[in-house]
This record gives structure tokens, sequence and C-alpha cells, in this order.
């Protein structure tokens, strides 16, 4: 049953295995320098340079791989804090509910309806710009969103019949939340993870606008598609290679996610 | 109704605590609205008297009393930058983002719930697949980049859509639901794509339950079942779904105001925290979180009415 | 994209002004786009413009509070003062019909033009005069303006003539004149519905959607030709562009060259230049830029030519010192060659400095102005040439000005600084060691001593000689690392004729006729 007919898990695996050595090698190569300028701007895609040359005559390619990595790491950092953090305030609002429920709650509610971007100033003002203080803005804009799921199962399941029948058992709290009420969750912390992943990548583009994000002159998914629309009319390879990889990035992973939750369901 | 009481009283505090955000925010952010306003060359006589006639002298927490009170009582007060009241400028600007997102959710919901009971009821294996990677594949566009895609496909690769050419709802209103659509649509696509995946395992799941295979074996059509039982049951955490979708919707259109720019009130947001126009930013950022704070309520409620097996303790 | 949006980021310097600098922007007809097949222009256009601005004017309107080089640039076809700058960095009669200097310099004798209207109807009257001056002494929020008010001795009102006698001789006293515009007396709202006398008479505006003028027609002069001047506010500038590209658009100004270079319509594109000083300024405060062999080895390891190049197709002017060109006989071309690119006297001279590794430091740039940005990401990579690795901080505009520029709690930045009035002391005073606008903290004593000489001499010759001399101590110590005045393109409807570029940051729209 697992092995047949799961094409998703094969192309997701396909893709992300395809982007990730694509990044990989974008650590230790790239056909150019990432940041050397020619005056040869605003070149078309060709054999020299596979998705053409910028604004400033970097091959976008190299560009692209180096962008590639760094959104990447970002991405995957943010979603493991917020997904870590998330699951342990909402695991313990949920199942314990009570005043520190009502309370981090309402915080989670409260940055969720805040304004990211203000708090990202905010956050980035306070630590200094940098890819660690990105990460750590965006994290803290993530967790929310984790925690809410994450409550909301745990307070489902609560009521569940063999969690009530465990706890009668005298299982400990900290057993029934992780080993028997976690599992439950996964299926709904997958696909929330790829949405988030999918969310990081987008967020640290908008940081972009402000100048918050990955300075120049290094490269990121986002910050080198938002500089791309300026040049969406002489230049559109520049906004299409550059969005080719995140839909890839972000598509292989999906694809992934789906894959071993049908596998999951199936086995 | 003693749970919807409380549910608002913490909403009215989500609020307060929203608020309160913001302002410590302007706290801690470097720039001094004054030099904005008085430029460089002023001298600290100047700005002080500014400050005093702004009431940015005194302690920060009466200033943030004077700023709720005015508030709470319909004085948004006056933007430093435009020197006009908060109100009037956010009556031009309100109707225009509040016309993307009610554009956007009606877009979502139109497409997205008949597409949905279509996938939900094909059932051959090549039909799950299609529809999945399809899904999956939309799912992976981010909004702004469909956004760049629309502008480059309509505006310089067909010419029938010019960037920047947005025309006001006071001056036309087909003219300003025009240049929305390309906009709407960038933001719904991700989103209807979301929903159907949602609401077409919710059918599956329902399809699966006892009791549509008791109705089917009183001979009960698929037709039929699907209509009557299925759907009323399987749409309940679809509407919840889009509940949320509906706040997400309002913070999600900056980034897509920004690509097309449309001047909403997520352009005039950025511009105000850049300008340190802080009775802009307070008001904007109090507004957009009633919107989400009060719609998540909605979705809270809805999913409370749909699974009484949740109940506050 | 915000960060595209062209913001005014120029500091407003200081409002004095020679009253004798005949020089303007370069101004010349690029034949950009005749190539082209689209045109979209034809028939006869309504006698009205539309214009694309990058930023509203989320100022006070108010002309002596109001102090954004863009707001500026619209309003001054709303306000005039008794005397008003031309094209020609000249100051012309306006409000007052004739000016009058006695010998010694101490007397100015204005003479009160008769039938000069406001856009409110009423007639503008030596009361108004006489209270636009002590609301401005009172108000300005430009300190150099109140200075030179604050040395009026003696003011007599007789009808239509007023005497301004002054306690000692200024020669920048009638660009202050220029700056003090006048208004009807009493009246309270100027800061969002503004009325003044010139050839255009605001109308109304809509936050970050239009700014709308009209037609002053009770205008004594010759006035404007056209009937309404609408400017629509896109907060960015890819918006602009597109929106300039579609037709829609009569005139946007401040273009770079990449834009000039995709616009598919039938525009005329004029060059001008920006008329600022762009450069590295470097915080001498802090090591190792307080060594003048590492600043000067900065200069050689930068190549200026090719950052034009990469940046603007060779566009913009180098200036090598604190003057751009638009200053004419005080901006000295030679400064611009001091220090051509030479890596090896780059790395020989950070050797001699202790440095023979380089070293790494800071650039924090305004993040709301791309061509700075531009500059600055070439200007990294130019440094990593010589073995110097630069990071880039972009912060926002207000952060810039409370960190960077009162706070100075930076290594470098790249900004460029503007003169709102034609006078060389508003880019040099600030290079004064004690300075309050000093911001790197250049100190050198010679530099000093030959400002105040400068400023001491009556003699014009001897003066330029000396602020020239001024702009050689800051090349010779490398005071900040000069890179361009930005080439400034405009692009004018087709059949739109009349255009002129003023040395200053505005646009006369009263000038601007159809064809």
């Amino acid at each position: 049953m697992k092995k047949k007919g799961n094409p998703f898990l094969y192309i997701g695996g396909a893709i992300s295995a395809f982007m990730t050595a694509l990044i990989v090698m974008g650590y230790f190569w790239t056909p150019y320098d990432p940041t050397a300028m020619e005056s040869k701007k605003f070149l078309p895609p060709s054999f020299e340079h596979l998705l053409g040359t910028d604004n400033f005559g970097r091959d976008i390619f190299s560009r692209v791989l180096e962008g590639a990595g760094t959104s990447f790491v970002i991405a995957i950092c943010v979603v493991l804090i917020g997904c870590l953090v998330g699951i342990i305030i909402g695991s313990f609002c949920g199942y314990y509910g009570g005043v520190a429920d009502l309370v981090l709650t309402r915080i989670c509610d409260s940055i969720t309806a805040f304004p990211s971007i203000l708090l990202a100033l905010v956050i980035i003002t306070v630590l200094g710009s940098g890819t660690e203080n990105i990460v750590i803005a965006l994290g803290i804009l993530f967790i929310p969103s984790f925690a809410r799921i994450v409550r909301g199962e745990f307070a489902r399941c609560r009521d569940l019949n063999y969690i009530k029948s465990a706890r009668l058992m005298g299982v400990g709290s900290l057993r029934i939340m992780f080993c028997h009420i976690l599992p439950n969750t996964l299926p709904v912390l997958l696909s929330a993870v790829t949405i988030g992943f999918n969310n990081a990548i987008l967020s640290e583009a908008s940081m972009s606008f402000l100048g918050l994000g990955i300075q120049p002159p290094y490269a990121s998914l986002g910050s080198m598609l938002s500089d791309s629309q300026t040049y969406l009319k002489s230049a559109p390879w520049y906004a299409l290679g550059t969005g080719g990889a995140i839909i890839l990035l972000i598509l292989g992973f999906s694809l992934l996610a789906e894959g071993l939750q049908r596998s999951g369901k199936t086995a | 109704m003693k749970n919807i009481a409380k549910k608002f009283l913490t909403l009215i505090i989500t609020l307060f605590i929203v608020s309160l955000l913001a302002f410590l925010a302007f706290q801690v952010i470097p720039g001094d609205p004054t030099t904005k306003m008085l430029g460089t060359e002023a001298t600290e006589e100047a700005k002080a008297a500014l400050r005093a006639e702004l009431g940015l002298d005194g302690p920060a927490l009466s200033r943030y009393w004077n700023w709720l009170t005015a508030f709470v009582t319909g004085d948004m007060g006056t933007s430093y930058s435009y020197r006009m009241p908060v109100a009037e400028m956010l009556s031009d600007k309100l109707p225009i983002t509040f016309l993307l997102s009610v554009m956007s959710f009606v877009l979502t919901v139109v497409v997205s719930i008949p597409l949905g009971i279509w996938a939900g009821s094909a059932k051959s294996k090549a039909a799950d697949v299609a529809i999945s990677a399809l899904d999956q594949m939309v799912m992976s566009v981010p909004p702004f980049f469909i956004g760049i895609l629309a502008t480059w496909i309509f505006g310089t690769v067909l010419n029938v859509f010019s960037t920047g050419s947005f025309i006001s709802y006071t001056e036309s209103w087909s003219g300003c639901i025009g240049y929305l659509i390309l906009p709407a649509c960038s933001i719904a696509i991700p989103r209807i794509a979301m929903t159907v995946r949602m609401l077409r395992s919710s059918i599956i799941a329902e399809l699966q339950k006892d009791y549509v295979r008791t109705a089917r074996s009183r001979g009960a059509d698929r037709g039929q079942i699907l209509s009557r039982h299925v759907l009323k049951n399987a749409l309940i955490p679809v509407i919840t779904f889009l509940a949320v979708s509906a706040a997400e919707i309002m913070t999600g259109s900056i980034i897509i105001e920004r690509v097309f720019a449309i001047p909403g009130v997520s352009q005039l947001l950025m511009t105000s925290i850049s300008g340190r126009d802080f009775p802009v930013v307070q008001a904007i950022v109090v507004i957009l979180a009633a919107w989400i704070v009060i719609v998540n309520f909605a979705a809270d409620i809805l999913y409370r009415l749909a699974d009484p097996r949740i109940r506050v303790r | 994209m915000m960060k595209k949006r062209i913001l005014a980021v120029f500091l407003v310097v200081s409002v004095l002004a020679g009253s004798l600098c005949g020089c303007a922007g370069a101004t010349n007809q690029t034949g950009a786009s005749s190539d082209e097949t689209t045109d979209s222009f034809g028939g006869i256009h309504a006698n009205e413009i539309t214009v694309g601005i990058s930023q509203d004017l989320d100022n006070s309107l108010d002309p002596y509070v109001s102090n954004a080089a863009g707001t500026r640039e619209v309003m001054f076809n709303v306000f005039e003062g008794l005397v008003k700058p031309d094209s020609d960095g000249n100051f012309v009669e306006a409000v007052a019909s004739n000016v009058e200097i006695s010998s010694d310099g101490l007397t100015y004798t204005f003479t009160l033009r008769e039938g000069v209207v406001f856009h409110n109807g009423d007639e503008c009257t030596m009361d108004d005069v006489l209270y636009s001056f002590e609301t401005c002494a009172a108000t300005s929020v430009y300190s150099n303006v109140v200075a030179a008010l604050s040395g009026i001795a003696e003011k007599t009102a007789d009808g239509s003539v007023l005497t301004v006698t002054l306690s000692e001789p200024n020669s920048d006293f009638l660009s202050a004149v220029s700056s003090v515009f006048i208004l009807p007396e009493g009246y309270a709202d100027q800061a969002t519905k503004p009325v003044g006398t010139g050839p255009f008479k605001y109308v109304s505006r809509s936050v970050q959607e239009n700014f709308i003028l009209e037609r002053h027609d009770a205008y004594y002069g010759e006035g404007a030709k056209v009937d309404k001047v609408t400017y629509k506010i896109y907060e960015d500038s890819t918006a602009l562009f597109n929106a300039l590209d579609s037709g829609s658009l009569d005139l946007v100004a401040h273009l770079t060259m990449d834009q000039v270079n995709n616009l598919s319509n039938g525009y005329a594109v004029l060059e001008g230049t920006m008329n600022l000083v762009q450069a590295i300024y470097l915080n001498h405060a802090v090591a190792p830029f307080d060594n003048e062999k590492v600043r000067q080895a900065l200069c050689y390891a930068i190549d200026v030519d090719a950052m034009l190049n990469l940046t603007a197709d060779g566009h913009g002017t180098r200036v090598g010192s604190s003057m751009y060109p638009a200053f004419g006989k005080y901006f000295d071309a030679s400064l611009a060659e001091a220090y051509l690119h030479d890596a090896q006297k780059a790395k020989q001279l950070l050797t001699e400095a202790g440095y023979p590794d380089g070293f790494s430091f800071t650039i924090k740039v305004p993040s709301n102005y791309q061509p700075h940005v531009d500059t600055t990401v070439v200007l990294v990579e130019q440094l990593k040439q010589v073995g110097i690795t630069a990071e880039i901080q972009q912060i926002d505009w207000n952060t810039w000005l409370e960190d960077v520029y009162a706070g100075r709690n930076f290594d470098a930045t790249v900004v460029g600084f503007d003169a709102s009035i034609l006078s060389p002391t508003a880019l040099l005073a600030r290079w004064v060691s004690d300075s309050s606008k000093n911001m790197i903290g250049y100190s050198n004593e010679e530099y000093d001593e030959v400002y105040a000489k400068a400023l001491a001499t009556v003699d014009d010759a001897e003066q330029t000689e000396l602020f020239k001399r001024c702009l050689e101590i800051l090349s010779e110590t490398a005071a900040n690392v000069y890179t361009q005045d930005l080439a400034d393109f405009v692009a004018v409807h087709p059949q739109l004729k009349g255009f002129e570029f003023y040395p200053l940051y505005v646009i006369d729209m009263s000038t601007l006729y159809f064809e």
C-alpha cells in the first residue's frame, strides 16, 4: 500500500532534493561571484548566464543560489522557533486551561492582531539588523499561529475518551500531553509547518521593503523578488527566475508533506 | 450567553493590549516626530515648544492615558504629518482597503465552495491526485508573486492593465472595482486553493461516516446525501476557516496594496510608521486589530457552535 | 516598493544665498525614445497638467514651517516673497515691484507692487507684509532665515514703501527676504489650506492620492499658462513609472536612468542635475576614519566613473568636494580629479596607516532613496577589492535623522547634502569645527580660519577664492569620500514646453504651456 501510487512523496521528494542540492552547491560554489558586478546589465537568460543578469550586471542564477540558501535557512529557523515555542505554549494552554491560558491566549491574539511590520521594526531596531535578528523577529511573529493550532487540538483531545481513561489510569500529565495527544496533532501541524514555511519566505521579503531584511549586497529570494519588480518591464526574467525558485522551494516541501501525510494515513 | 459576554470582554482586553503595544513600540524605535515636522534646521526651543503643543513632553503613561481617553470618546487626534484630523484621513482610506478585502473574500467564497464540492465528490484516484497536486501547486505561489505576474502579464504583455492608474471610489465606483479585480484575485487565488483543499478533505471524511453508509443502504442517491446531509456537516469547519481567512486577508492586503500601488490604509500605515506619525499609526493599528479580533471572535463562536465538545471550563 | 520612493533625502541646509551666481542646472535634451513606435499622444491636450510625484506633501503646508524638499518643490508655485529666485539663481521682484539696496549694503528699500491679490481675493497690503516678516521671524524653522531677520535694526513702512535697515551688511539678506513668503494677516489655516500670492492657488488634496492647484487668475504678472495642475501621488516609484509609461501623466521629475531607458512612450526627456553632494560621509570620531591616510585610501579605492556606469549609464557629475556644478564659479572641477581610482595607492596608504589587511566598518544608508542605496552597493563591492569590508545597514529616514545626524552614531553613511538657496555657505558652514551641523566631526584649523576669513571678506573675487580654498582643504584632507551630483531626468509630454531647471529643488509650473 505504502509503496504504491504515492506520487506526492516521489515528486515532492525529487523537487526538494533538487532544490536542496542546488542550495548546498550554492553554499560551496556558484558560477559567478553573487556580488561581482559587470557592465553587462540586464542580459537575458543564456548559457553563459542561466537566468540572465540584474541591474548591476550580477549573475541572477548565482544570486538565486545564494538567496535560496539564505531564505531556506531563515524560513527553517523561523518555523522551528515558531513551532517549538508554539507547541510548548499551545499544549500547556490547551491542556490545562485556566488563568495562564487566558493570559497567553490574549497575548498571542494581540500579537496576531498587531501589524507584523511594526513589530518587526521594533525588534530589529532593538536588536539591530542581521540574519539572526531577522530570524528572531519573524520567529516571535510565528509563535501565535502555531500556539493557536496546538492549543485548539489539545483542547479538543483533552476530553476525548482515551485521554480520560489514560488519566484515570494514572498516567502523568506530561506523558499524556506529549506521548498521547501530540502525535494526534501531527497532521495538522505538518500542514501548518508547510504554510508557515511559505509565509516565512514571504515575510522576509516584506521586511526587505523597509530595508529590515537581508542587507544588500547579499541576496535573499524575498529581497530579490522585491527588487525585480522595478525592472519587470525590461527584465522580466529577473522576477520569473526568482519567483520560480520560491515556488519550487515551497512546492517541493508542500508535496513532500502531503505525501508524508498520505502515507501516514494509509500505513 | 455568559460565554459570549466573557469572550467579548477578552476582545476588549485584546484591543487594549494591542494599543498599548503600539504605544510602547513608539517609545522604543528611534525618531522624534518633531525632527521630521520641523527639519534639521529647527532650534531646540522650537522643537520643545512643538513637543509641548503635541503633548509629547509629559510622562509616557500619562500620554498613553490621554490618547486612550480621547480615543474612547471617538477623538482619534490630529496627524503629525498632515495636520489634519486622523478620522478625516481614514474615512478616505478605509473603504478602499475594506473594498479590496471584501472583494477578495467574496471571490474566495464564490469560487472555492462550488469547486470544493465538486472536488470532494470526485472519487477516482486520478482525479484525487490531479486535484491535490493542482491545489498544492497553486498554494505554493505566494500572493505577492501572483501580483507581480499579473502586473507583468496584464500590464506589459497584454497591455490591458496599468499599475498606478488607480481610480478612487469617490470618482468612479466601477473604475475602482475594475482596478481592484486583479489585486483581489492575487489575494484570493491561494486562499481558494486552501479552502478547496479543506472543503474537499472535510467532505471526504464526512462521506466515510456511518450515517452516510446507512443512508445509502436505504437507497438514497449520492447527490441527495451530499446535498442534504454531508454538506451541512462538512461546511462547518470550512466556515470557521473562512472566518479566519477574512482576518488574514485584511492583514495580507498590505503587500498587495504595495504591489499594485493602491492608496489604501496599509500604505498609509507604512508611511505613517516611517514618518513616526503616532496618532495615525495608533488609529490604524487599533482599527485593523478590531477587525481581526472581531472576525476571530466570530470564528470562535462558530467553532463552538459546530463542535459542542469544546467548552470553556 | 517603499524604498524606491524618491523621497527627498536632502538635508535642508541653510536659506542663504549669494545673489550673484548666474548659474543653473545643465539643461540638455536627450533624444530618448525617438525610435519608439508607441505614441499615445495626439490631438489637443486640455489646458491642464497632471504631474506624478513619488512622495506626498506629508508636512505642514505653512511655508514657514514646512521643511520637506518635496513640499517646497510644489509650494514654490503657491507662495512668493517680496523677491523670488529665478531659474538662473538671481532674485527678481515679486510682491515688491522695486528693490533698492544702498551702496553700503545696509538699507533695503522695497516698493510694494500694486494690485497683488491673495488667493482668497483679498488685496495684499503693507500690513500683510509686516505681519509676514514678524510671523516668519517668530515661527520659521530655518534658523538662518531667523538669524538674517534678527539683523534688522529698523523697519519702517511708509505707504507702499518698506525700508529695512540692517545693523551690519549681509550679502545673503535678499535670499532671506525671498523666504519671507507674504501671507494674509491673521489667516490661521496655512498648515492645511494655504493662501499665498503665487501664480497657482491651492484647491484641494486627498491624502496619498492627489494635490490640486489651479491658476490664480488675479495674479499680477504674466501668470500661469495652464489652468490646473494635478499632482498625482504614488508612494512607490515603480507605480509612478508605470503610470507615466501608460501615458496618463504629463510630467515626472527625478527619474532614474533605468526608468528613462524603459520609457516606451514618446516623452521628451530632459536631463539636469539633482543639485546635491553625494558622498560617503565618514565619522571622524571613529577609528580608523580619524586617520587622514585611511580616508585618502578610501578615496583612491573607489572608482566613481565605474559606479556611475553601473548605476546610471555614466550620467551624473563627479564632485570631488562639498560643492556641485550648479554653483558655477565656486565649483572647482579639478578637485573631482584629485583622487582617481588607484587600488595600488589605496593599499599602500592603508599599509602606511597600519591597516595592511584592510578593516571592516558599517555604512548606514537611508532606505527610502534608492539611488543612495544603489551607490552604496557598488561602493561596497569596490572597497572589497582593496581588502576593506563594508557592511550595509539600511535604516529609515527618521532613524537616520535621530541616530546618524543628531546622534552621530555611525561609522559612515551615504546621503546627499543640498543647499536650499544658492550660497556656498549653505554647503560649507557645516564643516566648521564647532558647527552643530558638523555631523562627521570634521576639525581642521586651517579650514576654520579660511572659512571665517571668507565670511568677513566683502570683495567678491577674493571671497570666491577663499571659498575655493575651503573646498581644496576638504579635498586634501579627504574629509569625506566624495562621489557625485546625481543626474536628474525629467520626462515631459512631447507637446508640453517651457520646462526650466532651477538650481534649487523646485519645479516652476507657471512657465509650462502646451504647444
